[in-house]
């Protein structure tokens, strides 16, 4: 097919390519300053990777970023776990969320699918303490091992605790 | 406003005697073909000037140290032309930027390398508290880890403020007693940092 001719991609087909294929499985689609975003519930990640992975339309093959975002006011939906996508034929990038409750962060490792996401899911579980189910090695990969804490977490404080003769109304504390 | 541009119209003819600096001898006795002073005092004097530093340079305050290196500033005034980058040839550890808590090890191990006599400078407000650091990731000023002899001030340092902390631990290092690093006093410090 020659380039020019091809159909142009817009965030409407993709939207209605995943609904046709998941139903009510895939939600909240918002444009967020012309990007795609969208939820899906966290068991059923892998799945939709897979598809937005496989599908012959969509081709979003390249993983650009996996991170987290901690919501203290959402109880049970604490933890999202998003997923940056890009179709790198078509120049379209999307963004896919699952959430989870931060009791419970279990989320299933995409290491298989995407072997850049090995070294983002330790970063995520080094950070957030997200739980990657399946993930080869999930151990901290930027912080001092002996930590026993997620720092990114909201309920730390970012300033380190562990000092005794800091002003704290100098520091902000 | 603009500032005032002085234009050096009087230059100063060069003295040799200014830029030429010596070495007073020690405190001693002196006669026809001999000269005593104490063992001390000698040690001392060639120790303190021709200290040889480790530059542990890991940010903003390790760019202020090559200048202070370069020949504006010149350290090699001081006796310390000769800067090495093996811990087990250098006297003089100079911390200099933040540490990381990931870091802490590796400059901990770079310390015990060094062999005795040895001394610590913390350049910057980082090496010396953390500075603007006060964060989780950063190590709250290296005197958690090892012994620091001199703290210079400053996010970073101007080269003079390095410069006077390199002459107080000059100062240090000639007034030392050759002893000291046997005392019990010294042992308990290395101990309270869980070293030997």
């Amino acid at each position: 097919m020659v380039y020019g001719q091809r159909k142009k991609m817009t965030n409407e087909t993709i939207q209605k390519r995943l609904t046709e294929k998941f139903g009510d499985a895939v939600f909240h689609f918002e444009d967020t300053y012309g990007m795609l975003t969208f939820e899906a519930s966290k068991e059923s990640n892998l799945k939709i990777l897979q598809f937005l992975f496989d599908d012959t339309e969509l081709n979003f093959r390249f993983l650009t970023d996996l991170c987290a975002v901690n919501y203290p006011d959402q109880p049970g939906r604490e933890l999202a776990v998003v997923y940056h996508l890009h179709n790198l034929k078509d120049n379209v990038r999307i963004r896919f969320k699952v959430f989870t409750s931060i009791s419970e962060p279990d989320i299933f490792t995409a290491s298989k699918l995407f072997s850049a996401a090995n070294w983002m899911e330790r970063e995520t579980f080094d950070f957030y303490g997200v739980n990657f189910v399946g993930h080869p090695n999930l151990k901290r990969i930027l912080n001092v091992d002996e930590m026993d804490y997620f720092p990114m977490r909201k309920e730390y404080p970012l300033e380190d605790q562990t000092r005794r003769d800091k002003d704290d109304e100098m520091f902000g504390r | 406003m603009s500032r005032p541009v002085r234009f050096n119209i009087h230059p100063r003819e060069a003295q040799v005697a200014d830029a030429v600096a010596s070495v007073e001898a020690p405190e001693g006795y002196a006669g026809e073909g001999f000269f005593t002073a104490r063992l001390s005092d000698v040690v001392g004097l060639a120790r303190k000037n021709s200290l040889w530093p480790l530059p542990f340079a890991t940010s903003c305050c390790g760019i202020e140290f090559m200048a202070t290196m370069g020949s504006h500033y010149d350290l090699a005034r001081f006796g310390s032309e000769r800067v090495g980058f093996s811990p087990r040839q250098c006297d003089l550890l100079m911390v200099m930027g933040t540490i990381a808590k990931k870091m802490g090890p590796v400059l901990r191990q770079v310390y015990l390398q060094m062999a005795e006599p040895r001394w610590v400078m913390a350049v910057g407000a980082c090496a010396s508290s953390g500075g603007i650091f006060d964060t989780y990731s950063v190590l709250q000023g290296i005197d958690q880890i090892i012994p620091v002899d001199v703290y210079v001030p400053g996010c970073p340092p101007r080269p003079e403020a390095i410069l006077d902390g390199f002459m107080k631990i000059q100062e240090l290092v000639g007034q030392e007693s050759i002893r000291r690093r046997n005392s019990e006093q010294y042992k308990a410090l290395m101990n309270g940092y869980g070293i030997e």
